[in-house]
């Protein structure tokens, strides 16, 4: 008996990397996102649940591709979501250009990757040489630098109004696996599509946990903490800082290819906006830096919130109507508002986020 | 520190000093005299309102190495500030009064300077003050900051674009010859030069400019002579957020137009004229902010589309041969 539970524990611990959550109510927060996430379509149907749901995968990948940058090599970039854009990009114009078909997915995610790779070396190379702090203010020019591009090489991106296109049939909502329902669910394109997110999602987090408890992640770690000692050590910090941000650039641009295909649609504010990168940012320290759950957590909360805090608040706003100024923060629009406060507050008070406030929480 | 030391010859190190006057030469030859001096002044005119609002970031920089990513939110409010004080003053703007236009105009930069200093001064308090020494922490912060003063700009004036009409005197252009110059860039770049000659005294003739000099190059023996480095600080970055302002009223004119991304917009420009000029080097920051407007007034004219792209193209030059900026400060 004790036997079987032991090898099911060293299963787990293969599965991931060595590095468990950590605390009962991490271990069955983590637990639950997972089972929810992945009886999303039979729990709560509806087309907005399983978008939510989607998204979440998305920035799961996203928010932790951020963090082996932030985390793990204490670098700040501002170009993430260049990367998630070229990938959703690497799709759409795939789709668009050649033809629908999945050789045209695999052609476009390849390409976007490849470039992804290649930028994020260039800038790495470029800016890293000098000091870390040269790459955060690098990343934020070429990040503007891409979005203007996208918007203005119209022939090949559609410019402002971005790219619509049709994708693999099998993904179509109109596709039936079946005739019928499974416990009252149509098995249909968008279900489909949904659990081609939600498993190469999940894959990918599991990849980057592999790499971030590697011995190449423990250098990261290493060089984060001591950029100087690490180098004394006989580690190149550049090479390592610029691998750490081609992998994070890479994992970016595949999540971008799920977005395009949940989307069939991308444009310059869906996947290459500010507001993107902020929302990235917020997930990873909301969540926790430096511990690949967190972005986890982060976004959860914040795809929940920018989906369902909105009407808490108008409530709000409602409630304080005759106030001055007060309905003006509590505009729905201005939601963004308190999670930047949140965010301030996190930075000070709780460097490690909620992840760090867990683990604490179990060792106190 | 400035563009008198920087162009001396320094250990036979003239070519930054050289890079300047050679953009401005390249472009000559794809374009008739006439157009090309029009755009020189554009450009510098450009150029001085971006130093207005880089040389306070260069400033807090290099006296304390906190980058401030929030910088562009007081570029904002000083634009905001000076739309609802035009709105206020619509009479003295709109009047056929050369003096009472300027004073609009002046009023205008006073209540953005107070506005953004104010700002700052508890920027620094509330957001900057616990963050000395940790740069990773220290762009988080500012970008929430940011991101809360952002939305703070918007819940006060809303969402909506407002226009800012400049004063009615200085529209249109005069005429040199066949060179056709807008009044309002006349005034930009006096304004720019003041502040920089302004600036230039204050570092170089004054007491408080001389401990300033001497805490960017070594912090610890300012304070080891026993100087309150932290309260200097707190007057540099008061002073830089309300330079900010100033360049956000300036730069909002210029447009006429205020949205609620025109310090966010700026902040990319400021980030690459910092990183072409030596971060924290006033002198490098005038010359970068002078290359930055002339190139984008150049490009501008011959392909529109890439003007963003030829100013970072130029950064990557620029970083590629003087890996520490054109001009770096001397630092321990």
């Amino acid at each position: 008996m004790s036997d079987s539970s032991d090898r099911w524990r060293r299963r787990l611990d293969t599965l991931l990397s060595g590095d468990r959550p950590g605390g009962v109510l991490l271990d069955g927060l983590l637990l639950a996102v997972l089972v929810v996430l992945a009886l999303t379509p039979f729990l709560f149907p509806g087309t907005r649940s399983v978008a939510v749901a989607a998204r979440i995968c998305i920035f799961v990948v996203l928010a932790a591709s951020y963090d082996v940058m932030l985390g793990y090599t204490g670098i700040v970039s501002f170009a993430h979501t260049m990367f998630f854009g070229i990938g959703a990009y690497g799709v759409a114009i795939a789709l668009t250009k050649f033809g629908v078909g999945w050789g045209a997915v695999l052609l476009g995610t390849a390409a976007g990757v490849a470039l992804a790779v290649v930028l994020a070396a260039i800038i790495g190379l470029l800016s890293l040489r000098v000091r870390a702090i040269f790459f955060s203010m690098i990343t934020l020019a070429v990040a503007s630098l891409a979005q203007l591009l996208a918007t203005q090489l119209r022939d090949l991106t559609g410019g402002e109004d971005g790219l619509t296109f049709s994708v693999p049939q099998v993904l179509t909502p109109g596709f039936r696996l079946i005739e019928g329902t499974v416990l009252g669910v149509r098995l249909d394109g968008r279900l489909i599509t949904y659990y081609l997110i939600f498993a190469v999602a999940l894959a990918l987090f599991l990849l980057m946990l592999r790499i971030v408890n590697s011995p190449f992640g423990r250098v990261l770690e290493a060089i984060r903490e001591n950029a100087f000692r690490a180098e004394a050590l006989g580690y190149r910090t550049v090479v390592y800082r610029t691998l750490a941000g081609a992998l994070s650039a890479a994992m970016a641009a595949l999540a971008g290819a799920l977005m395009a295909l949940l989307l069939r649609y991308n444009g310059p504010a869906a996947t290459l906006s500010f507001d993107v990168m902020v929302d990235i940012l917020l997930m990873v320290v909301i969540g926790g830096m430096g511990t690949l759950y967190g972005p986890v957590l982060g976004a959860v909360v914040l795809v929940m919130a920018e989906y369902y805090l909105q009407p808490a608040m108008a409530t709000v706003a409602g409630a304080v109507a005759g106030w001055p100024l007060l309905p003006a923060l509590f505009d729905p629009d201005r939601w963004l508002l308190w999670l930047g406060l949140l965010f301030v507050l996190i930075v000070y008070f709780f460097p490690s986020g909620i992840v760090g406030k867990l683990r604490e929480m179990r060792s106190g | 520190m400035s563009v008198a030391t920087a162009l001396r010859w320094r250990g036979g190190d003239l070519a930054p000093s050289l890079v300047l006057p050679l953009v401005a030469l390249a472009a000559l030859p794809t374009m008739s005299f006439s157009t090309w001096l029009t755009f020189t002044i554009a450009g510098i005119a450009m150029g001085m309102m971006l130093f207005l609002m880089a040389s306070g970031l260069t400033l807090i920089f290099g006296l304390m190495d906190v980058l401030n990513f929030a910088h562009g939110a007081f570029v904002t409010l000083g634009a905001y500030v000076a739309v609802s004080v035009m709105a206020a003053l619509a009479g003295w703007s709109a009047a056929d009064s050369w003096w009472l236009n300027l004073a609009a105009l002046l009023v205008a930069l006073v209540a953005a300077i107070l506005a953004s200093g104010a700002a700052g001064l508890l920027f620094e308090r509330i957001i900057i003050r616990r963050v000395y020494g940790a740069h990773l922490r220290q762009i988080l912060v500012t970008v929430g900051g940011l991101i809360v003063a952002e939305q703070l700009i918007v819940a006060l004036w809303g969402a909506n674009p407002l226009s800012l009409p400049k004063p009615a005197s200085f529209r249109g252009s005069i005429l040199l010859g066949d060179v056709a110059i807008e009044t309002y860039r006349i005034i930009a770049l006096l304004l720019g030069l003041a502040v920089y000659v302004a600036l230039h005294l204050v570092l170089n003739r004054t007491r408080i400019g001389l401990l300033v000099r001497a805490g960017v190059e070594n912090r610890e023996m300012v304070e080891a002579l026993g100087y309150r480095i932290r309260r200097l600080f707190v007057g540099v970055f008061v002073a830089g957020t309300a330079l900010a302002g100033m360049g956000g009223v300036m730069w909002g004119l210029y447009q006429e137009l205020v949205t609620r991304a025109i310090g966010a917009d700026m902040t990319v420009l400021v980030f690459i004229i910092l990183i072409i000029g030596g971060l924290g080097s006033v002198g490098g920051c005038f010359v970068g902010a002078l290359l930055v407007g002339l190139l984008t007034n150049y490009v501008g004219f011959l392909a529109p589309k890439l003007a963003l792209g030829s100013n970072i193209l130029l950064m990557a030059a620029i970083l590629l041969w003087r890996p520490r900026g054109l001009f770096p400060v001397a630092k321990e």
